[in-house]
């Protein structure tokens, strides 16, 4: 894949893009609805849902506070089981054992089964430079690997792609790589997903080297679990003779019992599903089945930065179902690729900045990519109080810019509403011109809200950051202070 | 120099200082008794639109040999059933596979909540790839396999075997979340209830 998410614009310039893609934005719709009105089927059905979520966030929260023994208990429990143990700091060091492994195998392909992490540190591209294709065998990945694109959902990646589209790619990209698709190739999903069927399983068949991550790893039995739908993951850990999974050092539990209430969150929460079509689980190196050479990769990338922040370590009990973005108002609209990271929506809002910090600009948007309306914190099976890690985050923004010479017009804002709001006449007066500028924009205004209101599309001057991705709905035409003088606090009826 | 093993986990103690391990984590709580769970377990594996067939234990090989229908299956040494024209696996390679039809396995539990089948590999269940390759999976269960829920799967299961669980076919939803069943994985899943 040679896209990558590195110099993406800012959430709100990629934010207006994005908004402008009817067809991304229908597709979107019908992905987050379809998925969504499933997982609150699945979800109703389990009376207990809600001590289910404390238990599976009990058990993550558990395995966080106390990382370090458990880091060390799974790597005695993966050497035991014959794995080879290796740490990596960062993406660069993760790549380049991956490499390492593979060029030791003297490969020149190695196939993937989708993985967060390996997205997260680069690795295809890594791998490429090396000379070393990876080859992604889920059907979406594959879908936005031979489009040449970048996911655009944590769980359907090519859910911006319609049937037509994907057909086109698959007739023009995949002779390059592998098996053709038939001449005669449909926009049948069926027909689709054959042809993907046939040009993979060529691969899988000759694939000496395979690329996983997992969901969890079991600390006590040195397990690694991999949820999956397709069979590619499967494919992945059984067929090829050398296995390298890259693990997150978050994806920690500490026992093998601690799997069943994750087990019985995420499929719900992710697909909406009573239970996944394939879960595997694989403990080191199996003899006489299976890869016979077993790699684990402790990848940090960050998340010890994530993790010594009081309010945004529980961001690294994400269990990645993607329920979030289902739920997402503002994710709904824009879709994943505005967010410029493999981590999009509100997990991605709050998860990019713990792990990177906020210096770079990009980064520093995403927590401002919310309405605060607390949807995620809802669905989220293992309990992340995302609006409140947002609002914290925010503060970080804000504590980056503290030693700029120029305020940002936020802070202007701010401050000014702090003067009006600390005295009730320069209030009034505020209110006055604020009723008058309302009025103004209900006459002149071509953008009206749902429910009729008027709004401001683009403003000039310093609102333009804000006003260029959402409508600034017009200030009512009078205050709610000036309607109770009016009225007698609404004795007297409207009036009006 | 210190190693990139050292340098993580000294970041995480140091990430860690002054926090207290101590977490209340709370049991998970458990399904409510829903009755005859080999019928709940036959109804929720249905609803991943696998077939599901229940049957005796007498009846159990002219079944099998009329849900393959003619087609060629690989079986595990150990599957204890005679099924005519079958390929027994010592260690047939992925591509001897790619070219059988059918795979006859046993399970090692069913879970009735969920539909799901765990298989842990055992001699009478084969090498992971078996019932991996093959387009159509054979599985059959037997109703005292049967349990309520994952927790009692998870106490049943022994983590230092390979374990595949499976709710029904191969599925994907990746094509405008029209959902598909057979990509990778076997197209056809049939489980064989024995009672
Ligand atoms: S934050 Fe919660 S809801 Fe969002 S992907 Fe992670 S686990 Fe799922």
């Amino acid at each position: 894949m040679s896209g990558t998410f590195v110099g993406m614009p800012a959430f709100p310039t990629a934010a207006r893009a994005a908004l402008g893609n009817t067809q991304l934005r229908r597709n979107l719709a019908h992905a987050t609805h379809t998925i969504r009105d499933k997982r609150a089927q699945v979800v109703g059905e389990v009376e207990e849902w809600e001590a289910l979520r404390l238990a599976g966030a009990g058990v993550k929260e558990a395995a966080l506070r106390d990382l370090a023994t458990h880091l060390e208990t799974l790597e005695e429990s993966l050497i035991r089981a014959g794995a080879v143990v290796h740490w990596a700091r960062d993406a660069e060091e993760a790549c380049e054992i991956v490499a390492q492994v593979a060029k030791s195998h003297q490969v020149d392909e190695v196939v993937k089964v989708k993985s967060m992490a390996t997205l997260e540190i680069g690795l295809n591209d890594h791998l490429e430079r090396e000379g070393i294709a990876a080859w992604e065998t889920d059907l979406a990945e594959l879908i936005v690997q031979l489009g040449d694109d970048l996911p655009s959902h944590i769980l359907v990646p090519a859910i911006h792609r319609n049937r037509a589209e994907i057909r086109e790619i698959f007739r023009t990209r995949m002779a390059a790589s592998g098996r053709p698709a038939p001449d005669d190739l449909s926009d049948d999903p069926a027909a689709l997903a054959g042809a993907a069927r046939e040009h993979m399983r060529e691969k899988f068949l000759r694939a000496k080297v395979a690329v996983s991550g997992a969901n969890f790893a079991v600390a006590d039995t040195g397990t690694l679990v991999v949820v999956e739908s397709e069979g590619n993951g499967r494919m992945c850990l059984t067929l090829p003779e050398v296995l390298i999974s890259v693990v997150g050092i978050e994806k920690v539990v500490a026992t093998w019992s601690d799997l069943d209430p994750m087990l019985r969150l995420l499929p719900r929460s992710s697909t909406g599903e009573r239970m996944n079509p394939y879960t595997s689980t694989w403990s080191g190196v199996h003899p006489g089945d299976g890869p016979q050479e077993v790699h684990v990769v402790l990848l940090d990338n960050g998340r010890t930065r994530a993790l010594a922040d009081d309010v945004g370590r529980q961001a690294l009990r994400c269990i990645r179902c993607s329920a979030c973005l289902n739920v997402c108002p503002v994710y709904e609209r824009t879709g994943g690729h505005a967010y410029g990271s493999v981590y999009p929506g509100p997990i991605g809002a709050i998860l990019n900045p713990l792990l990177k910090g906020v210096s770079d600009e990009q980064t520093a948007s995403l927590p401002y990519a919310s309405s605060l309306c607390g949807a995620c914190f809802e669905v989220c099976p293992v309990r992340i109080d995302i609006p409140s890690v947002l609002v914290d985050q925010r503060a970080a923004v804000v504590d980056s810019h503290r030693d700029d010479r120029r305020p940002k017009a936020e802070a202007v804002a701010m401050k000014a509403a702090a003067w009006a709001f600390s005295d009730s006449r320069r209030l009034a007066w505020a209110e006055r011109a604020s009723g008058l500028a309302g009025r103004v924009m209900s006459r002149f205004s071509r953008t009206t809200l749902p429910g009729g209101r008027a709004a401001a599309g683009r403003l000039p001057g310093p609102a333009a950051g804000w006003t260029g991705a959402r409508d600034l709905p017009a200030p009512p035409e009078e205050s709610f202070r000036a309607w109770w003088d009016r009225t007698d606090g609404g004795q007297f009826g409207e009036g009006r | 120099m210190t190693s990139a093993r050292d340098e993580i986990l000294r970041r995480v103690r140091s990430a860690l200082d002054g926090v207290s391990p101590a977490v209340a984590v709370p049991p998970a709580p458990r399904a409510p008794d829903r009755g005859d769970l080999v019928a709940l377990f036959v109804e929720r594996v249905e609803d991943y639109r696998a077939e599901v067939t229940r049957c005796t234990p007498a009846e159990l090989d002219g079944l099998v040999a009329e849900v393959l229908n003619g087609a060629q299956a690989v079986v595990p040494p150990g599957l204890g059933l005679d099924v005519a024209g079958s390929v027994v696996d010592h260690g047939l390679t992925s591509i001897e596979l790619d070219g059988i039809d059918a795979v006859v396995t046993r399970a090692a539990v069913g879970i009735a909540e969920t539909g799901t089948i765990v298989l842990d590999h055992q001699p009478d269940q084969g090498r992971r790839v078996i019932s991996l390759v093959p387009d159509l999976h054979v599985c059959i269960v037997d109703s005292s396999q049967v349990v309520a829920d994952v927790p009692d799967a998870i106490a049943l299961l022994d983590p230092a075997r390979p374990l595949t669980w499976i709710s029904g076919p191969s599925a994907t939803s990746d094509i405008e979340l029209d959902r598909v069943e057979g990509v990778h994985g076997p197209r056809t899943l049939h489980v064989v209830v024995v009672a």
